[in-house]
């Protein structure tokens, strides 16, 4: 049973759809450049730069520089000393615009957590009026239309209709209700209709909108596992270049030529990885962004990271691979019953039925059969028959005749005469195939009740599944499915949707089972889940991802949360995982690949002048030594700006195999890395040889 | 036969030989480290030294184990030399605290390099007591680091790397010995000599009378060279005609020196379980190798200086008896490992030539390198390339089923960073001294790469000489030393730090997703990062020493 009132399966599709286009664009917008400028100033500080090895060394670079351009200015020494602080001013500005973005999705966020005033229940009767910062876990509090609920918490009593769209953007309310998998309310959000009793769950200041808008300023951020490996890397990097230039010094004194301590700077900034040393912390926050735009709040980076790792996803058959609804597939008429009779038959006794089962007979017989979709002025007259427990049907009496459809005992037990073998073969068929069969009888005006026919209720597999799931193995990545199906069903399902494997009859104990067998394999394994016996596993896999329709249990158990409550949306999350890994390796190798040039910018503008032979690795045909060094300098600061768009966006990501990932990667970053800075160098200098004193 | 079709053959010959023993040498070898049995010797061994082979070692009791056998025998080495007066065969000879102290640290790091004629500084005694055991034990070292990392990669969630005194043991005397004492009897044969005395008494031509020296050449030109050490019992080291005496000679000898670094490709293929990857490290090895030997020997063979002209092509400081293409083959091969041996003069290679022999170590000697060190260091630098690559494609990188994280990559960083570190401080202090100037042979972008290649020979445990640096005096003997011994430890106590990193993680599963390292693309890969990371570090000195001269 899905919880958004109002979707309809052609809107799940479109809504599908939709989603199942690629990780793709963030918004980047060139004016965010110009808004962040000032947070970009007040980074300059050194104990925010110190955070980052890599520009702490441009920092300290720039201070150096600007202290020997005063003491001897001239147009280069200037020129660099500003550049060299533009270098790092660029850097602040990457991580500024990048967390100018979630700063924009907080203020958003902290409209909703208004002042609240909670009526908390004393004793069941009697109620008092509390401020709601002022409630404290376990206290009960009463919330009826029209009024916010003042904080998370799990619905104890009554069931009602909640405007969530605060949250989750989503306009269509859902409904809550006590017991059971969708008891879970967060504060901030607005009851509609009818009243409940919540039972509070977290302290006042730790709510998940308190979380949510820490998570997106980047105010607990911290830096991933794989983040620290690479600023290792980085920082060993910087490490030799520094020993690079500073041995150099001797070298040339030996030479007979020692450089201004402007010009080793200079090489130095250069050499050193500034381009991803600046941006590694923009792609970081840019990628828990990405995350939050499509709705989803990882609990931790370390999540993210992870799911770029998944080697198996288990996905829940109902409502991820197939619609949540079972759906009408095909009609079986039984006797002397024609197939146009037998649909007229079904149409008829499903027009009251609003379940989704109900209208897909409805949309079935108006598709196959060219019958009216909606209820004749004629048909309104008839006498509706709504399913109940008790007779299991439901069905319509109109013009003296009965009507009536539902589970083969039912439906025979109201024809009261035995039924033919047929009958009972078809209902056995269509059952051990994983459908569901749904008998239709009718009774003449006469008043004898005769069986017309069967309808074949079946899950319909989403459509793309297939693609998506062969896109995954192509990334190495094994899909489970898990359903609570026999294992004939499933197994017919499975094969259907093109799954790698799946567990049939699955309990919450089995669940957890197979993540941790997968776990011993050394597998990564992702979930989605919602309930609270889910919540063992969600907290058991390495990617949880709950379902904001959940239970509190399941969201606090699991690492990300999915306020779309969308389950084929794990998918996503591993491909925005993998993007925001791949958009480092690339800058990287990038930024590393680009010292080639730089050299041949810089060496033999420092050593020309005593080995002239050196001027010859000026391919480049650079104006002077002090433009190109000049130059090599400015290209330097200004690729981090060029690159701040890709950082925020991340690298094009398409699901393939490693080694063509790594194929593409390598020739554009790689190869592009070694070209660019040798054009961009070239460029710049045809106009910084114009400037007088170059 | 033309000299280049003769240097042709001997390379050709090389790598047939090469080729004929990879398996059985490299499966040898896998057994070797893999075998339950122990030697009686071996038990012997165990006995005296109260080692049980049977218990394993945590990395930090390994690596202890390795400091301290090698604290030991620099303690051991220091004192045998300066003992010399006590021991046989000694002809008077002394050593100096200076040299003993250099010497000692030398001959323990499997570097070599020698401040010393040994011909008028050591005794026979010092020579098979003192040197020739450490050119077995500290290449015997180098291989069981290097079998401790393949242990990392193949184990799964154990915190145990083996028993560093059974490696050692059994390297020594499953590997390094009978090999040795095999090739010492060919080289007898061939002519390499073999004497106890001090020397013959001959008469010139023009009737003065001199003394050469002679000494038991053979028995350790063998292990010089398997073990790529590289010091010579004589000056001339392997230019000297008794001990490579001829084409035959020089062409075993470069054999001796690639052969275990290449087999142990083969052997860590096996004991990973799939053979392809220790080709494919092979390959990244013979890529760099053959670049090399050809920057080298084209350099050499179209050499324009006036002198070289003279000579006949860049026949300068090389012998007659092996050309410029053997010349250029064995310079390439000793400086490609951690050998130094040498059987030309490297002084007076060309500017590109030299160049070529001082990038072959700034890689960090892993074309194919040392005995052991070669595989440890390629092994670190395939971390470093599938650390990148694993980024690229999406997921938190592995190699061989490893995970590289923090830990990892922090330790094959140290481990890739010792050696620049002390190889460009040292050349830069040295160059800040009043007295370098005054101990170089030449001045100009000549007499810097004079100090370079000792510093970078010294970080690299190659050992071998551009010559015409006078390295003396206290300045040098103290900081080469200190530069030989950062050097090579270390990168032993990083790489054993990643090899228990890595034996206690667990093995991730081979899936689609996972980056082949099997193929032409890791292996460009591979060799793409080697030659970056020894470019982007080295060529502000380079520019300044080979380049500016090859340039002119």
């Amino acid at each position: 049973m899905t919880t958004t009132m109002t979707r309809t399966p052609e809107e799940e599709t479109r809504h599908h759809v939709e989603n199942a286009g690629r990780v793709g664009a963030g918004v980047f917008n060139p004016r965010q450049l110009v808004s962040s400028f000032p947070d970009a100033l007040r980074k300059l500080s050194p104990r925010h730069q110190a955070r980052n090895p890599v520009m702490f060394v441009v920092w300290v670079g720039s201070v150096l520089a600007t202290v020997f351009a005063v003491a001897d200015p001239d147009v280069f020494a200037i020129g660099t000393a500003l550049w060299l602080w533009f270098t790092v001013l660029f850097a602040n500005l990457a991580e500024a615009v990048a967390e100018g973005r979630g700063k924009a999705q907080a203020e958003s966020l902290r409209k909703t957590k208004k002042d609240t005033v909670a009526r908390r229940l004393i004793s069941p009767d009697v109620e008092e009026r509390v401020p709601g910062v002022e409630l404290r876990i376990g206290d009960l509090v009463v919330v009826e239309a029209g009024e916010v609920i003042p904080g998370d918490g799990d619905v104890v009593e009554g069931i009602a209709t909640v405007d969530e769209s605060a949250i989750t953007g989503e306009s269509a309310p859902v409904i809550r209700e006590s017991g059971g998998d969708r008891s879970a309310v967060t504060g901030g959000t607005t009851v509609l209709s009818d009243r409940i009793v919540v039972k509070i769950s977290t302290k006042p200041g730790e709510s998940f909108v308190d979380r949510m808008i820490a998570l997106v300023e980047g105010a607990q951020r911290q830096k991933t596992p794989n983040e620290i490996a690479l600023t290792i890397l980085l920082s060993t990097l910087t490490i030799i270049f520094l020993l690079a230039v500073v041995a150099l010094q001797p070298m040339a004194g030996f030479a007979g030529s020692l450089q201004s301590v402007i010009v080793l700077t200079a090489l130095l900034v250069c050499l050193i990885p500034t381009t991803i040393g600046a941006l590694l912390s923009a792609i970081g926050i840019a990628g828990m962004d990405r995350l939050v735009q499509r709705n989803v709040l990882a609990t931790s980076g370390r999540a993210v990271e992870a799911a770029g790792d998944v080697s198996t996803l288990l996905l829940d058959k109902t409502g991820t691979i197939t619609f949540g609804n079972r759906r009408a597939t095909e009609l079986i008429p039984v006797g002397e019953t024609g197939i146009d009779d037998l649909a007229r038959v079904a149409r008829l006794s499903s027009l009251a039925d609003g379940t989704p089962e109900g209208r897909s007979i409805v949309e079935l017989c108006a598709e196959q059969h060219g019958l009216p979709a909606k209820p004749t002025e004629h048909e309104m007259g008839g006498q509706f028959v709504e399913f109940s427990a008790q007779t299991r049907m439901s069905g319509v009496d109109l013009d003296g005749t009965s009507v009536r459809k539902g589970a083969a005992s039912a439906v025979k037990a109201w024809t009261g005469q035995d039924v033919s073998a047929e009958v009972d073969e078809i209902v056995d068929r269509i059952s051990s195939e994983g459908g569901t069969p749904l008998v239709v009888a009718k009774s003449d005006s006469t008043g004898g009740k005769t069986i017309r026919g069967v309808i074949r209720l079946s899950d319909v597999v989403k459509p793309g599944m297939r693609e998506r799931f062969d896109e995954l193995r192509a990334m190495g990545i094994k899909t489970v499915m898990i359903t609570g199906d026999n294992p004939l069903t499933a197994k017919a399902i499975a094969e259907d949707a093109g799954v790698d494997d799946y567990l049939a009859e699955a309990k919450p104990e089995d669940k957890m089972a197979l993540i941790k067998k997968e776990q011993e394999g050394g597998r990564l394994v992702a979930m989605t889940g919602d309930g609270t016996n889910d919540a063992p596993a969600l907290a058991q896999a390495d990617v949880g991802v709950a379902m904001n329709t959940g239970t509190m249990a399941a969201k606090e158990a699991g690492n990300m949360v999915d306020l779309d409550s969308n389950p084929t949306k794990l998918i996503e999350i591993v491909e925005i995982g993998k993007q925001l890994l791949i958009t480092r390796g690339a800058l990287t190798t990038f930024s590393i690949a680009n010292d080639l040039a730089k050299y041949f910018a810089i060496l033999p503008a420092m050593f020309a002048g005593i080995y002239p032979q050196l001027g010859k690795l000026n391919i480049m045909s650079l104006h002077s030594p002090s433009s190109a060094i000049l130059s090599a300098v400015i290209f330097n600061a200004l690729i981090i700006v060029a690159l701040i768009p890709l950082a925020l966006r991340g690298v094009r990501y398409r699901p393939s195999s490693a080694r063509s990932l790594l194929r593409r990667n390598l020739l554009v970053y790689g190869l592009g890395g070694i070209v660019t800075p040798f054009v961009g160098i070239w460029l710049i200098d045809l106009l910084v040889r114009l400037i007088p004193g170059m | 036969m033309s000299p280049t079709w003769a240097g042709l053959l001997q390379v050709a010959l090389l790598l047939l030989a090469l080729a004929v023993v990879y398996k059985p040498l490299g499966d040898y070898m896998a057994r070797v480290f893999t075998s339950r049995k122990h030697l009686k010797v071996e038990k012997a061994v165990y006995r005296v030294g109260r080692v049980d082979p049977g218990s394993e070692q945590h990395w930090k009791t390994y690596a202890s184990s390795v400091l301290a056998f090698s604290f030991v025998s620099v303690v051991l080495l220091y004192l045998i030399q300066r003992l010399q007066p006590l021991l046989p065969w000694s002809f008077g000879r002394e050593v100096n605290p200076g040299v003993a102290f250099n010497t000692a640290f030398s001959f323990v790091a499997n570097t070599n390099w020698q401040s010393y004629a040994p011909e008028a500084t050591m005794g026979h005694a010092v020579q098979m007591l003192g040197l020739t055991v450490q050119n077995f034990v500290s290449a015997a070292v180098g291989l069981a680091v290097a079998i401790a990392l393949i242990r990392g990669f193949t184990r799964s969630q154990r915190d145990r790397l083996g028993n560093f005194w059974v490696d050692l043991t059994r390297g020594t005397v499953r590997i390094l010995l009978p090999i040795a004492f095999l090739s010492a009897i060919v080289l007898i044969a061939l002519g390499v000599v073999q004497s106890l005395k001090s020397g013959v008494d001959v008469t010139n031509l023009d009737g003065s009378s001199s003394r050469i020296a002679l000494a038991p050449a053979a028995s350790q030109e063998a292990i010089k060279e398997l073990g790529t050490n590289g010091g010579g019992i004589f000056n001339a080291n392997s230019a000297h005609p008794f001990e490579n005496p001829n084409s035959w000679t020089n062409l075993i000898e470069i054999f001796l020196i690639m052969v275990i670094p290449v087999c142990l490709t083969r052997t860590f293929g096996v004991l990973v379980g799939n053979k392809r990857q220790g080709t494919v490290l092979l390959s990244v090895m013979g890529v760099l190798w053959t670049g090399m030997l050809a920057v080298i020997w084209s350099s050499e063979a179209n050499a324009s200086g006036p002198l070289a002209l003279l000579a006949g092509g860049g026949m300068e400081g090389k012998e007659v008896r092996f050309g410029i293409g053997a010349s250029s083959l064995f310079a390439n091969a000793t400086t490609s490992t951690s050998t130094g041996a040498v059987n030309a003069a490297h002084d007076s290679l060309s500017g590109l030539g030299g160049g070529g022999t001082l990038l072959n170590m700034m890689f960090g000697e892993l074309s194919p390198g040392g005995v052991g060190t070669g595989l440890y260091s390629i092994l670190v630098m395939a971390i470093i390339a599938m650390f990148l690559a694993g980024l690229m494609v999406g997921r938190t990188p592995e190699y061989l089923g490893k995970k590289l994280g923090k830990r990892e990559v922090t330790c094959a960083a140290i481990a890739i960073l010792a050696m620049p570190t002390v190889l460009l401080l040292g050349t830069g202090a040295a160059l800040l001294m009043p007295d370098t100037a005054g101990a170089l042979n030449n001045s100009g972008s000549h007499g810097f790469s004079e100090v370079l290649y000792a510093y970078t020979s010294a970080s690299n445990n190659n050992g071998s000489a551009f010559g015409g640096l006078t390295a003396t005096n206290d300045w040098f003997q103290s900081t080469l030393g200190a530069c030989m011994a950062f050097g090579r430890f270390i990168p032993i106590i990083a790489v054993l730090c990643l090899a228990g990193s890595l034996a206690s993680q667990r093995k991730v599963p081979e899936t689609a997703g996972t980056l082949p390292t099997t193929s032409p693309l890791f292996a460009t890969m591979l060799v793409g990062t080697v030659v970056l990371v020894a470019a982007l570090t080295f060529i502000p000195a380079l520019a300044l020493g080979p380049i500016a001269e090859a340039l002119a």
